[in-house]
C-alpha cells in the first residue's frame, strides 16, 4: 500500500514546496496569479467567440462546425436574420429603443447631474437619494412596478414600444448622472469662475465653457446608455406586448429555450458588434477630448470606471 | 454668478421623471399587493389609501415562504445559489483583480480592457454562448469525452443546480471584478512596503494590510452582484428551465407571465424588495464601519 502511495506523493509535495516557495519569495512573480488571470480572461471571452463562429456555420447546427457561410445573416431565404421577420423586427426594435433612450436619457441626465452637483437647497438631498435608487434596484422589481403602474394607474399608457422607452429611460438616467457628475467634480468650478471674471454671462459660461468641458462625459454616457439599453432584457420583456415589440435579447431568450438555429447566433453577433463599435467610438472620443489632462489612471480605467457605479 | 433657481430647475425634469416612473410605480406595487382581488374576474383591485390596506396577501406570501410553506424550498434555494455564486465569484475574481492591480505591469491596460469587455457584451449573448457549448453534442461534452472524464454526454441543461450556479457566476462576475480592482488599485504601496520592512511575511502583509484595505471593494462588488442575482429569473430559465432549480425571481415571473394572480406576485415582490433593503442597509453599515477602521489604520 505505502509502496504504491509514495511515488504519487512525491511530485505532489514538491509542487506544494514550490508553491510555498513562490509565496515566501518576497520579490518573485506570483505565477499562479498570472495563470488564474489569463484563464479567467479566456474563459470569459472564448465562449462568446465560439458563438460568433457558429453564426457563420453553413449547416443548421450550432454545435458541429461545417464550413463558413453568411447563410444565417442574409443567404437563407426563410430563416436568415434578413429574411425572418421576427428577427428583423427584433433588431429594429432594439435599435429603436436604444436610440430613443439615448436621445431622452442623456439630456435629462446631464441636466440632473448639473442640478444635483450644484444645488444644495431644500430637496436636493431627497433628489440625490431618489437618483441613486434605480442603480441598486433589481430589474425584476422595476419591471413589476412599471408593468403594474401602466396596467393599474397610468392606464392611458399601454405596454409596447412607448412603455418600453419610458422604462429604458428610467433605468438609464442614473448612469448618465453618475458619469457626468464624476466629470463635473474633476473639472471643478475654476473655469466657469474665470469665464465670469472675464465678463461672460451665466448663459455663456454654461454653454461656451462648461458644456465643451463636459463633452467627453456626455459622449461616454451616450455610449453607455446605448449599451445598457441594447443589453436590457428584463424591462423590455415586462413591458413588451409581444410580436414586433420583442427585442433581440427577448428573441435570444425565447430561442435558447426552443430549438434555435444559428440565425440566433447571427443576430446576437450583429447586436454585439454594433454595441462594441459604439462603445469603442465613445472611448476614443473620451480619450481624444481628455488628452493632455492630468489623469489618475489610464484612459481605459477612467472609462471603465464610468461604468463601475459602486 | 448663477441665479438661485437655476440648478433646481435643471434637476427638475429628471427628478420629476424618476418620481413619476420610479417612485409612483413602486407605490403601485404596494397598492396592488395590499389590495384585493375581484372574485369573478380574478383581476387585482388596488387600494391606494394606506389606511385601508389589506395585509392578507402579504401574510399569505410570508406563510408560503416560512418553514413548511410551499415556497420555503425556493427561498432557501435562492439564498444558497446566490451565496455559492458570490463565494465562487470572489474566489475567482479576487486573484484576477489583485493580479491586475498589483502585478500586471505593462500588461495592465490590455488586461483591464479584456476584463471590461464582457460588460459590453449582452448578457443574453453570453448565456447563448454557454447554451451552445453545453448541448448534448456541444464542445464541453465532446471535450470531456475526448479526455475520458465522461464516458457519455451529460445533460447539463436539464435542471442541474451546478449549471445554474456556474451560469450565475459567469454572468455576474465582471461586475464584481471591476470594483475589486478599483479598491485594490487605490491601495498605497507604501503601506505594504512598511509591513514588509517591519518583518511581515507576504501572506501576513496581505492578510493585515491588503485585505482590510480592499474590504470596501469586496463589499461593494458583492452588493453589486447579489442584488440582481436575487431578482434573477432568466438565468435559471435559460440554462435549466426546470422547477427543481427555480428561484424567487422565477416565482414572481410565473405569477405575472403565467399565472392569473398578479396580486400574489406583487406581494412577493414587496417581500423581496424588503429583504434586499435589509441587505443594503447592512452593506451601508459595514461600509461605514470598514471606512472607520481604515481611517484608524491611516491615522497610525
Amino acid at each position: 500500500m505505502t509502496a504504491v502511495a509514495e511515488p504519487r506523493a512525491t511530485p505532489r509535495s514538491s509542487a506544494f514546496v514550490r508553491i510555498r516557495g513562490w509565496l515566501r519569495n518576497p520579490w518573485g512573480k506570483p505565477r499562479f496569479l498570472v495563470l488564474i488571470t489569463w484563464a479567467y480572461i479566456l474563459w470569459s471571452i472564448v465562449p462568446v467567440l465560439i458563438a460568433v463562429q457558429f453564426s457563420f456555420n453553413a449547416t443548421r447546427s450550432r454545435t458541429v462546425w461545417d464550413s463558413f457561410s453568411t447563410r444565417w445573416y442574409w443567404g437563407d431565404p426563410v430563416d436568415s436574420v434578413w429574411h425572418d421577420p421576427t428577427l428583423r423586427h427584433a433588431l429594429v426594435q432594439s435599435f429603436k429603443l436604444a436610440g430613443a433612450d439615448v436621445l431622452i436619457a442623456v439630456p435629462l441626465g446631464v441636466l440632473l447631474a448639473l442640478g444635483l452637483a450644484r444645488w444644495h437647497g431644500r430637496g436636493s438631498g431627497v433628489s440625490n437619494f431618489i437618483m441613486l435608487f434605480p442603480l441598486v434596484t433589481p430589474e425584476i422589481v422595476m419591471g413589476v412596478s412599471l408593468l403594474l403602474v401602466f396596467t393599474q394607474l397610468f392606464t392611458f399608457i399601454h405596454t409596447g414600444t412607448f412603455a418600453q422607452i419610458l422604462g429604458h429611460v428610467t433605468f438609464s438616467i442614473s448612469f448618465v448622472v453618475v458619469i457626468v457628475r464624476a466629470r463635473l467634480f474633476s473639472i471643478g468650478r475654476q473655469y466657469e469662475e474665470a469665464a465670469a471674471d472675464l465678463g461672460a454671462s451665466p448663459f455663456v459660461a454654461l454653454t461656451r465653457v462648461l458644456l465643451p468641458l463636459l463633452t467627453p462625459a456626455i459622449v461616454a454616457s451616450a455610449a453607455v446608455v446605448f449599451a445598457i439599453s441594447a443589453d436590457d432584457f428584463v424591462i423590455s420583456q415586462w413591458l413588451s406586448k409581444g410580436g414586433p415589440t420583442d427585442t433581440v435579447p427577448i428573441q435570444i431568450y425565447a430561442a435558447t429555450r426552443a430549438a434555435p438555429l444559428p440565425s440566433v447566433n447571427a443576430i446576437a453577433t450583429i447586436m454585439m458588434v454594433s454595441t462594441l463599435l459604439i462603445v469603442t467610438a465613445g472611448f476614443l472620443t473620451w480619450r481624444l477630448f481628455t488628452r493632455g489632462e492630468r489623469r489618475t489612471g489610464t484612459a481605459a480605467e477612467d472609462f471603465g470606471g464610468a461604468f463601475n457605479i459602486s | 454668478m448663477y441665479r438661485r433657481w437655476l440648478w433646481p430647475s435643471f434637476a427638475f425634469p429628471g427628478v420629476l421623471w424618476l418620481v413619476l416612473l420610479f417612485v409612483v410605480p413602486f407605490y403601485a406595487v404596494l397598492g396592488v399587493a395590499f389590495g384585493t382581488v375581484d372574485p369573478i374576474l380574478f383581476q387585482p383591485v388596488p387600494i391606494w389609501n394606506p389606511l385601508n390596506w389589506n395585509v392578507g396577501w402579504l401574510t399569505e406570501v410570508i406563510n408560503r415562504l416560512a418553514p413548511g410553506g410551499i415556497w420555503f424550498d425556493v427561498g432557501i434555494r435562492t439564498i444558497v445559489y446566490v451565496a455559492l455564486s458570490l463565494g465562487l465569484s470572489l474566489l475567482i475574481g479576487y486573484p484576477v483583480a489583485y493580479y491586475t492591480a498589483r502585478h500586471a505591469g505593462r500588461w495592465k491596460g490590455v488586461i483591464l480592457v479584456l476584463i471590461i469587455l464582457p460588460l459590453w457584451i449582452s448578457y443574453m449573448m453570453r448565456m447563448l454562448a454557454w447554451v451552445n457549448l453545453l448541448q448534448a453534442d456541444g464542445y464541453v461534452n465532446r471535450f470531456l469525452i475526448f479526455t475520458h472524464v465522461l464516458s457519455q454526454p451529460r445533460d447539463w441543461l436539464g435542471g442541474s443546480a451546478s449549471t445554474v450556479i456556474f451560469a450565475l457566476v459567469y454572468g455576474y462576475i465582471p461586475f464584481l471584478i471591476l470594483p475589486l480592482f478599483a479598491s485594490l488599485d487605490r491601495i498605497d504601496r507604501s503601506h505594504l512596503e512598511a509591513a514588509r520592512d517591519l518583518g511581515a511575511s507576504r501572506w501576513s502583509a496581505f492578510r493585515t494590510v491588503t485585505l482590510p484595505l480592499s474590504k470596501t471593494g469586496i463589499l461593494g462588488g458583492a452588493v453589486l452582484i447579489t442584488l440582481p442575482m436575487f431578482g434573477d429569473y432568466y438565468t435559471p430559465n435559460i440554462v435549466s428551465s426546470s422547477p427543481t432549480t427555480s428561484m424567487i425571481g422565477n416565482q414572481i415571473d410565473l405569477y405575472f407571465h403565467g399565472g392569473p394572480q398578479p396580486t400574489i406576485g406583487a406581494a412577493l415582490t414587496i417581500v423581496l424588495a424588503a429583504f434586499l433593503t435589509i441587505l443594503m442597509l447592512y452593506y451601508m453599515w459595514s461600509i461605514h464601519r470598514a471606512q472607520r477602521e481604515v481611517g484608524a489604520v491611516g491615522a497610525l
